[in-house]
């Protein structure tokens, strides 16, 4: 190796501690950059200036009479104590709670059942699966919301073969029936990521551990799963950021469900929408969002803590 | 398979797909027997395992569930709007009038469909395309360079991603609109060049398959660090390069938010936007309902990812096949 | 990190040197087309029918060219004007704009007051409601296009199976006939709401009341003791009560055209547009369905607008001549025969007692001359009703609050008090002077 670099000035001969093994291969200097800048400079565009922006007049007040003016953290101590903006928080929590962890498992368990290559047909299901991703949220609002109708929909038909008047869309289960629509858009998409980990995983390992009389079992617990750590971490943090910005598919369905089964303060987003585009409150809006982030990283931030030092090694 | 693969002569592609076919075809019949000879004795090769019914019939159910509201679609863009509204919807209407809702789809509104659709393209090609290459860089640099703020990028993204998209359109508005970018193919562009779960998926594939050896012995033949990244590491890199693709197509695909804001004139609208107004006329004074229309517009839209998923899972099976990451 | 924070400086300044330049000016195109100057007038709006009205003005008037961009369909378009209103660029010249949300946007001195182009002195080309819509504190904000005065449609065929044998006229009536339906079995309905704007809000407009009041900076809003907004909560209450509305079926969603299809949803109270949109909406219904008007909740034959719009010249246009040039043309001159003969419902008197125009038959209603029913439904519309200054918020919460009555938990009269309370704070939010 030949020594260009004047920050890396090590004379030859003497011998490599573990540290310099780590320089000696990553090279630490500033040239990482020209590979990270572009993405870096069309981010700070994108959502760094927004961000600061948005954080900048969560400190105003616009009011139809008498114009925009400096309130300080105003916004803030009314957020505090918003009673529709908590219970939309809590709503999605319980969402999330439920939800993510429903549509994680299903999506490793069809990544392990496709990995597996014991099934008739593997390139037949990855796909199956992975399809619904690639609807857009209005036509599989569109879908469901003919299965879910309780009259002429699949569920009304399932109503009068078995004498029952359920209903889907009532207000009590609809958090249930859009966590359905969430999970069957995305279980193809965390599938193929659990998936893709998976397939990182060289045969050999599976042949050496056949060898050694390991049960099918035996490899999944100790070679798959540990495997699939790392994606989960992702798709977790991932899940948990969408699913408390959930929008699109209360905001379809409510063209369809009665018009008081779901509020305009459902969800911390469509909350954060109607206050800035019906009424005119984008200031308010901004500091929903400002609270809505820190709220999601700590979450995120909590949850992933130790797989996220993992990646920073 | 790599990038140069595609790169290639035309004719020379065409041979290597024919020969890549084939081989597979061997490989998979000599798997069978394999598998066949095995049963025999009584023993299960881990890596070429007998196929299970029951792992099937359970992963049908899944298969089912994912497929049924497709179903529904599929049947529905037969119907005309008068069967739309008056027949079962998992059954047939009284005319098969698929052809002709296609035909009045692509005619409607003198054909704006049509422009759409092209709108639509140019979106997925230079959003996602240059989103994929952002990517592409980001996180290969992140993975492979140790530099000053490296470890605050991660952060700086995961924390920006977690503020309410919806909240953020306003400040985002504001600040296109000043830039005069507003209800122009940028404004749907610029904000599609960000991946983040790209950057994110690119640096884990960067640290699996781009072996630091390799790149370290490049350097001592001292090629600068673009060339060794276009020559050594990009081949490597493809499989993950064509997943990455496409996330971030479906994502382009489907944006609907951004241009709901963005956008004014129709004549810039893509596909989600403008079916969704479609949708909305049904209620409007004076609108004439074409739910029919809506929904094989649906099925139009659709179909392109459908076969790019199926076009690029073809690269990425063969990617994984060849070994390309860590075997 | 110094080289990041070098980019973000650097964007930061960039982005603020671009705003000052965009707050600098706009290009000056001042003209109204008739000096042999070409001008393009940028018009927003959803109705399909104004194409039509602009390739006729523009074969009139070749200086001037009409884009029409549809920014999407009512709410949807205000968060564009909105945005654009915010943003300082990319508004239209003219826009359509709903009458519930015209006072909105006049109030905040977004929209031209049409005095100085004579407007005033149409006041009697239109009929009441719409009028009164676009005439706040004694100025012109928009010309009315259409409108939506209320009648009740109804399925016939339903009706005189159930005993019904002729159209309620009251709600005694109504709520006498809504049990006859109900009787028929026990998915028939004589009309559906889940809580909603449209009919609620405007069945109290049709009641006769007046809860809000503007006056400048000064607003009444008074749901609880209004005497009009009173009585359709006791009807309407008693009718959710005993179970005689469907609570479960949204307006416009696909089982609710099944519904009006069938005949389980028996009747509605909407806007007089819906005479061209039924037979979409229930093809099966060809025949059978009937108008009338709108039961009134006492002798006194009131009514109420659901719908209609008009058009309105933005105040930031620098093309004023040219665009009251077209919104004439389109609202006042010839544009209304284009539209009226499309099927599009009148605002204006000429048009709604033409002849030929109340004479208009469609098999789909039996061959019954339904205009003129529609045309008594405009003159009916009670003027004294006033929409609030952010409308749009309003009606974007009703749900929230108001709506809530139908699920059954708390009485309507409570539903309305949260609406109201909703309503009182926000307007002191936005700096009115609110009496309660």
């Amino acid at each position: 190796m030949t020594e260009q670099h004047p920050e890396n000035p090590r004379p030859r001969g003497e011998a490599l501690t573990a540290e310099d093994t780590f320089v000696r291969k990553h090279r630490r200097n500033w040239r990482g950059w020209k590979f990270v800048g572009p993405f870096a400079v069309v981010f700070t565009f994108v959502f760094v200036v927004p961000i600061c922006y948005a954080l900048y007049i969560s400190f105003f007040q616009k009011k139809m009479i008498g114009g925009e003016q400096y309130v300080g953290f105003d916004n803030y101590s009314r957020l505090f104590a918003d009673e529709q903006f908590w219970s939309a928080v809590g709503r999605v929590t319980i969402f999330t709670c439920v939800q993510v962890p429903i549509m994680l498992a299903l999506a490793a368990l069809m990544a392990l059942a496709i990995d597996s290559m014991k099934l008739h047909g593997t390139k037949f299901f990855r796909i199956a699966t992975f399809l619904p991703y690639a609807v857009p949220a209005v036509v599989s609002t569109l879908m469901w919301g003919f299965i879910y109708g309780s009259k002429y929909g699949l569920v009304g038909s399932l109503n009068s073969v078995l004498g029952t008047a359920f209903d889907v869309l009532s207000p009590d289960t609809l958090l249930a029936a859009i966590g359905n629509i969430v999970t069957w858009e995305f279980v193809g998409y965390n599938m193929l990521i659990f998936y893709s980990s998976l397939s990182t995983i060289p045969h050999s390992l599976y042949e050496a551990a056949a060898i050694d009389g390991a049960t099918e079992w035996q490899i999944v617990k100790k070679i798959k799963l540990p495997e699939m750590k790392g994606s989960l971490a992702i798709t977790v943090i991932f899940s948990i950021i969408g699913s408390f910005q959930l929008f699109n598919e209360p905001s379809v369905l409510q063209s369809i469900v009665p018009g008081n089964a779901i509020t305009t303060y459902f969800t911390p987003n469509m909350y954060a929408y109607n206050l800035s585009f019906m009424g005119g409150q984008s200031n308010y809006a901004a500091a929903l969002a400002i609270v809505m982030a820190i709220i999601t990283m700590a979450i995120a931030y909590i949850v992933q803590l130790n797989s996220m030092k993992e990646q920073m090694k | 398979m790599s990038i140069s693969t595609i790169i290639r002569g035309d004719a020379e592609r065409r041979q290597s797909r024919r020969a890549q076919k084939s081989r597979m075809k061997k490989v998979s019949r000599d798997e069978a027997r394999e598998r066949k000879r095995y049963r025999r004795m009584g023993f299960s090769n881990p890596a070429n395992p007998s196929r299970s019914v029951l792992l099937t019939v359970l992963s049908a159910l899944m298969a089912v569930y994912c497929l049924f509201p497709l179903v529904w679609l599929l049947i529905n863009v037969t119907k005309t709007q008068g069967d739309f509204v008056t027949t079962f919807g998992l059954g047939f209407g009284s005319t098969f009038a698929l052809f002709d809702n296609i035909a009045r789809v692509f005619q409607y509104q003198d054909g704006i469909f049509f422009r759409w659709f092209v709108n639509t393209i140019l979106y997925v090609v230079a959003g996602a395309g240059g989103a994929t290459l952002l990517a592409i860089l980001g996180g290969y640099g992140l993975s492979k360079f140790r530099f000053p703020g490296r470890k605050a990028v991660f952060a700086v993204v995961i924390g920006a991603i977690s503020v309410p998209g919806i909240a953020l359109a306003v400040p985002q508005f504001l600040l296109f609109a000043k830039l005069g970018l507003t209800n122009t193919p940028w404004s749907m562009i610029i904000p599609s060049l960000i991946s983040p779960f790209g950057l994110y998926l690119m640096w884990i594939f960067s640290d699996q398959a781009v072996p630091d050896e390799l790149l370290e012995a490049a350097r001592m033949d001292g090629a600068s660090e673009f060339r060794t990244f276009f020559t050594i590491s990009l081949p490597l890199l493809a499989p993950g390069i064509v997943t990455t693709a496409l996330f971030t197509i479906v994502a382009t695909w489907n944006n609907y938010f951004l241009p709901l804001i963005m956008l004014k004139d129709s004549d810039w609208y893509p596909l989600t936007i403008g079916l969704n107004q479609w949708n909305k006329q049904a209620s409007t004074a004076g609108g004439e309902a074409i739910q029919n229309l809506v929904v094989t517009g649906s099925l139009i839209t659709i179909i392109p990812l459908i076969l790019a998923f199926l076009l690029l899972q073809r690269y990425w099976q063969s990617g994984l096949a060849a070994g390309a990451v860590k075997e | 990190m110094k080289s990041l924070t070098k980019m973000i400086a650097g964007g930061l300044s960039a982005v603020m040197l671009f705003s000052a330049a965009a707050c600098g000016g706009s290009s000056g195109e001042a003209a109204d087309g008739s000096s042999g100057q070409k001008v393009t007038l940028n018009v927003w709006g959803w109705e399909p029918l104004l194409k039509d009205v602009a390739d006729a003005f523009e074969k009139e008037n070749p200086n001037i060219t009409i884009k029409i961009t549809n920014a999407g369909t009512a709410t949807d378009q205000y968060t564009a004007l909105n945005n654009a209103i915010s943003a300082g660029s990319g508004a239209p010249d003219v826009a359509q704009v709903e009458y519930y949300a015209t006072a909105q946007y006049a109030l905040s001195d977004s929209l031209k007051d049409l005095s100085e182009f004579g407007a005033k002195d149409y006041s009697d080309f239109y009929t009441p409601g719409p009028w009164s819509s676009v005439n706040i504190n004694d100025k012109i904000y928009g010309l009315p296009l259409d409108s939506g005065p209320m009648a009740m449609f109804y399925n016939k065929e339903i009706f005189d199976k159930a005993g019904v044998t002729s159209a309620p006229t009251t709600m005694e009536e109504y709520y006498e006939a809504a049990k006859k339906i109900h009787a028929l079995g026990s998915d028939y309905y004589i009309t559906a709401d889940s809580g909603e704007p449209a009919p609620e809000e405007l069945m109290i407009w049709a009641a006769g009341g007046t809860p809000f009041k503007v006056d400048g900076e000064n607003l009444t809003i008074n749901l609880t003791d209004d005497a009009g907004t009173q009585e359709f909560a006791k009807w309407w209450q008693k009718l959710v009560d005993e179970g005689l509305i469907d609570t479960k079926t949204k307006r416009w969603s696909d089982d609710w055209s099944r519904k009006l299809n069938e005949g389980n949803i028996a009747s509605l109270t909407i806007g007089a547009w819906m005479a061209s949109m039924l037979d979409d909406q229930a093809p099966d219904g060809s025949g059978k369905w009937r108008v009338a008007n709108t039961p009134t909740f006492d002798t006194k034959a009131t009514n109420g607008e659901d719908g209609g719009s008009t058009l309105a010249i933005m105040s930031s246009t620098d093309k004023a001549e040219a665009a009251w040039k077209f919104i004439d043309f389109a609202a006042h001159g010839k544009g209304v025969k284009i539209r009226v003969d499309k099927g599009q419902f009148p605002a204006d008197k000429a048009s709604l007692s033409d002849s030929s125009f109340l004479t208009k038959t469609d098999p789909y209603f039996g061959d019954q001359k339904y205009n003129e029913v529609l045309s008594k439904a405009a003159d009916d519309v009670n003027t004294k009703w006033q929409f609030l200054p952010y409308d749009v918020y309003a009606r974007s919460i009703f749900s929230d609050t108001a709506g809530q009555a139908t699920l059954g938990k708390i009485t309507f009269k409570e539903a309305l008090k949260n609406w109201q309370d909703q309503l009182v704070e926000y307007g002191k939010q936005q700096g009115y002077k609110v009496n309660e």
